[in-house]
């Protein structure tokens, strides 16, 4: 019986999520960028949804995707993460952090003569492994690196 | 409104190396305030950086992204002097562009 209630408030509680979500949505036409966010694969709750969102099907581990991440982070509020991408006509970088919540961080598109590098200041919750996921001429590439966290940085 | 971005660009051979500051308070929607109630989500959606008049990069952010976003960038074939402008909007629809100038 509380098996049944605990659904019941979780599904209660991600709808009302989406709600927000849709409002927040709503806002949308002011802006003046280019590129949807992409949504789906922002609010995917595990790392295979989030993949399946950015439409990174096959993937393959690549030693020319470079991931500099610390081995022990002591902030998870505050984690530095630097991905270059020597893989020719690299296109888009990914950063996903496997255990957080929503496991995509951010990404990034380059064009005219930006280099498919990028550093960034994540946020992790607990120990997890941080990914990398690079596109170019429609293959997926990918990195990853287990960073270890003292103190989470999601939640309060 | 937020407040300014910092922006440095600085020219190393014929690369400019881009860096961003933006003031941010990039809440989760899972954080809760003192007196337990849920901080609701408010992060930096997206962003753009352009360098001489030419969009280089386009990104999307989420959740787990730090309190404010430090992002660096590497441009190839940039001039000193050429115009940096980055722009970010956040899921309440808020916005921001500053400029600033490879050096």
């Amino acid at each position: 019986m509380n098996t049944t209630r605990r659904t019941v408030l979780k599904s209660a509680t991600a709808s009302g999520v989406l709600a927000g979500l849709i409002a927040a949505g709503a806002l949308r036409p002011t802006q003046v960028l280019a590129a949807e966010w992409n949504k789906a694969a922002f609010d995917a709750h595990d790392m295979p949804g989030a993949l399946k969102g950015i439409g990174a099907g096959a993937t393959a581990d690549s030693k020319d995707l470079i991931l500099r991440l610390p081995d022990i982070a002591e902030n998870g509020a505050v984690v530095p993460v630097d991905v270059v991408s020597t893989i020719p006509n690299t296109s888009s970088i990914w950063i996903l952090v496997e255990k957080n919540p929503s496991p995509l961080s951010a990404s990034f598109d380059f064009a005219n003569g930006a280099l498919p590098e990028v550093s960034a200041r994540l946020k992790m919750g607990q120990t997890s492994m941080v990914k990398a996921v690079a596109k170019a001429d429609g293959k997926f590439y990918t990195a990853q690196k287990e960073v270890k966290v003292t103190v989470g940085g999601c939640g309060g | 409104m937020a407040d300014p971005m910092k922006i440095r660009a600085q020219l190393k051979g014929d690369v400019a190396e881009v860096r961003v500051l933006m003031a941010h308070p990039m809440e989760t929607g899972q954080r809760k305030d003192a007196a337990g109630n849920t901080v609701p989500p408010h992060f930096i959606q997206s962003m753009t950086v352009d360098v001489g008049g030419k969009k280089v990069v386009d990104g999307h952010v989420g959740t787990s992204v730090s309190r404010n976003p430090v992002f660096g960038f590497k441009v190839k074939g940039a001039k000193v002097g050429d115009k940096v402008v980055v722009s970010w909007v956040d899921n309440k629809g808020d916005k921001r562009t500053d400029e600033g100038a490879v050096a």
